[in-house]
């Protein structure tokens, strides 16, 4: 390591660097401008696909064609999918605040491999660039849905190649993403800090890098497969050739049901983060935290037959799925129960950031007790694709690591940026952001229940009225949205200058300059106490 | 952006990165190992008898190439340890070479079924059955596949070889050779699964 100490080190982004303008950004192999990248690539495609679930929603607020087409419909759920799952959540956390703040909270300089960060955000762009390709060449966009279903895939007419290839490359980009993680987190800690001293937000990192490792590659030659069954008319999957589309659906899950685990675990990290900080307690459990991160990540791989229940599967395995599902719900309650605890005779600071940790609670138990009834088999034969779980999905998704995403924004804004934010106009987004989720998605369980089924344009007229309410929470959602973005955006120039550490935090961010110097540290840190200690 | 510090050299950092992504292209083939026996599973004799038609010599000849480039690479990097510029680099040339060679025979091996017209999407295959169909469509996209591998490889043994030339890599910092030799080793491996699962067992 250099031992180069400049006390007046510039932040790292008055850092003047060999290339200038837009090139000090894309040609920067520093962790922090990477994250920034990330950021804004993702929020932008964020803001795509959250317009896509708005034009969506107006769709659906009376039967029969509203706005749009059926097959137009088609086209908006495949894009809002793929945009929203691959380009936005799966690399959300890890890519954006993984990347500014783990060698940072760990006491490094960088990640391992600063220059294959890079690659990672290039194939990142040349993935999500692909995706857009393939709505405006070809045949018109795909219909598939995200989850490329075997056979239709290779039967639409849809512009599938590009689309495919897409979600390969961006699959990649989080393979390397994790990869770097993992060594960085082996290889680079501070003296001192053993691995029970890691703070949880890169122990959820450490756990997501796995499963980015292990499960990705297996979806990746799933679609190299689809690929090559529409190109050459090999035969896998196509059951006129003597493939099977079953198992198409259990590789596809094989992947990405341990992928949901990619999006969650670190919404749970910043969780984590946040709640310890704001009631500035040590957290409750610590190695219960670490151990059910692990079991979360380790079964995760085991459960991804509970999205094939009406599939065709034989009993034993649905028992066992079924099953395997149950346990999962179990080091996700030890968390809750954790953060729970660690309030208790805390002294809590009731600031934005905290807000977005105890909705995320609230949203998250609604999405994991509704996980569970989709994950018993009776239930889950009525409800399987019906809006039931479209809510279910978005309560854990966009509920979970969406308000996580956000609650870590407001959390370590000051930290990124240097400047503090208008607390009042955020607390309003997040109050309307909360008021329209709820509203959007709590009506669609009972429409799921009803027996309104997912992906239509079109429905019955008894569904009526839970659909103009939900539509109205999406504009409701919307505008909180809106007012949280252009907020934060509107406060990097009007924001009163953010001390190291604004809100008490006792990880090592906290314990340089904000923004942080170029190098992080003048000094490597010497780890002897453990994450959070408060006295 | 440079930061302004000298760049950190880290050889253990390196090579647990490359262990780490050589677990996920073992992964990657994981995946077709499944989609294989499952059908081969389903299809026994049709697996059985289309693997009749592979010839097993041209097979053993690759598998024997392979397995000598794989110790000559590893030969290179000891020759590299002591400091033997002149040999280190013959043997990476013996190693590309090889594979070279192997890219050859394949080439020679698919032209042969090509030229029968058995490839995926072919008339004459499809007439031959579903267990045909899936057993040549996993052939040529496993050895495709693995073929690219052997591309790559040879590209990354290349530019290695590149980087000694211009004594990049020398006897104190060759942690970039001994990559290229894992992955190679790794190409190799997976050939020696898709060796038997093809050819051998009939």
């Amino acid at each position: 390591m250099s031992t180069q100490k400049d006390i007046a080190e510039p932040s790292y982004l008055d850092y003047k660097g060999k290339y200038k303008g837009i090139f000090s950004w894309i040609f920067s192999t520093d962790h922090k401008r990477i994250g920034l990248l990330y950021l804004f690539s993702i929020l932008t495609f964020f803001v795509v696909g959250a317009t896509l679930g708005l034009l969506m929603k107006f769709e659906l607020i009376a039967p029969g064609k509203t706005v749009m087409s059926a097959q137009a419909y088609n086209a908006f759920f495949t894009l809002h999918g793929i945009v929203m799952i691959f380009a936005v959540v799966i690399p959300g956390l890890p890519a954006v605040f993984g990347n500014f703040m783990l060698p940072i909270m760990i006491g490094a300089k960088d990640v391992a491999f600063p220059r294959l960060n890079l690659m990672s955000w290039y194939l990142y762009v040349i993935g999500v660039s692909l995706v857009i390709v393939s709505q405006f060449a070809g045949e018109g966009p795909p219909d598939t849905g995200w989850t490329f279903y075997a056979p239709y895939s290779f039967r639409t007419a849809g512009n599938m190649l590009p689309a495919v290839f897409g979600a390969f490359v961006l699959g990649f980009s989080s393979i390397l993403t994790g990869l770097n993680f993992l060594v960085t987190m082996h290889r680079m800690r501070a003296p001192g800090m053993t691995w029970l001293k890691m703070p949880l937000f890169p122990w959820t990192l450490y756990a997501t890098g796995w499963v980015q490792l292990l499960a990705t590659p297996v979806i990746g030659i799933t679609l190299l497969m689809i690929i090559a069954e529409r190109t050459l008319n090999i035969g896998f999957f196509d059951p006129t050739l003597g493939g099977d589309p079953i198992l198409y659906q259990h590789l596809f899950w094989t992947y990405s049901h341990p992928a949901v685990y990619i999006m969650i675990l670190p919404a749970m990290g910043a969780i984590s983060e946040i709640i310890t900080t704001f009631s500035h307690k040590t957290i409750f459990g610590y190695k219960f935290m670490v151990a059910s991160v692990l079991a979360i990540a380790f079964v995760g791989y085991f459960v991804w037959g509970h999205h094939m229940f009406t599939s065709g599967m034989s009993g034993t395995a649905l028992y066992t799925f079924s099953l395997l599902t149950f346990l999962v719900a179990i080091p996700s309650a030890i968390k809750v129960f954790n953060w729970i605890s660690t309030m208790h005779k805390g002294s809590i600071d009731l600031q934005t950031p905290f807000y977005w940790a105890i909705a995320f609670i609230f949203v998250f138990m609604i999405g994991g007790f509704s996980g569970l009834i989709l994950g018993s088999l009776a239930a889950n034969v009525h409800l399987h694709n019906t809006h039931f779980v479209v809510a279910h999905f978005h309560f854990i998704v966009f509920g979970g690591t969406g308000f996580a995403f956000f609650g870590a924004a407001h959390y370590w804004f000051p930290k990124i940026t240097g400047k503090m934010y208008d607390t009042r106009w955020a607390n309003i987004g997040l109050i309307l952001f909360f008021i329209g989720f709820i509203t959007l998605y709590s009506p669609m369980f009972v429409l799921g229940i009803e027996g309104m089924p997912r992906r239509y344009y079109d429905y019955d007229e008894v569904f009526h009225a839970g659909n103009i309410i939900s539509t109205m929470g999406s504009w409701v959602l919307y505008s909180g949205l809106a007012i949280i973005i252009i907020n934060l955006f509107s406060s990097l120039r009007s924001g009163t200058k953010a001390l190291a550490d604004p809100w008490g935090g006792k990880t090592l961010e906290w314990t340089i300059p904000s923004p942080p110097p170029i190098e992080n540290f003048d000094e490597t840190p010497i780890i002897t106490k453990g994450p959070y200690e408060y006295k | 952006m440079s930061t302004g510090t000298e760049i950190h050299r880290d050889d253990l950092a390196s090579k647990t990165g490359m262990w780490l992504f050589l677990f996920t292209e073992m992964l990657l083939f994981a995946g077709l190992f499944i989609v294989y026996s499952v059908y081969r599973y389903r299809n026994a004799t049709a697996f059985h008898l289309a693997a009749h038609e592979l010839s097993v010599f041209i097979g053993t000849v690759n598998t024997i190439i392979l397995l000598i480039s794989s110790s000559t690479i590893a030969m290179s990097i000891t020759a590299i340890q002591k400091k033997n510029k002149k040999l280190s680099l013959l043997l990476l040339g013996i190693t590309i070479l090889l594979g070279l060679v192997f890219l050859v025979n394949k080439y020679f091996e698919w032209g042969h079924h090509i030229r029968e017209n058995i490839y995926p999407g072919s008339a004459v295959l499809a007439q031959r059955g579903q267990g045909d169909v899936l057993f040549y469509g996993l052939y040529f996209f496993m050895t495709g596949l693995h073929a690219l591998h052997i591309i790559i490889g040879l590209i990354f043994i290349a530019v290695v070889g590149r980087l000694i030339l211009k004594d990049k890599i020398k006897s104190d910092n060759y942690v970039l050779l001994e990559n290229s030799g894992l992955y190679w080793h790794l190409v190799d491996l997976i050939w020696i699964f898709l060796f038997p699962l093809f050819y051998l067992i009939t």
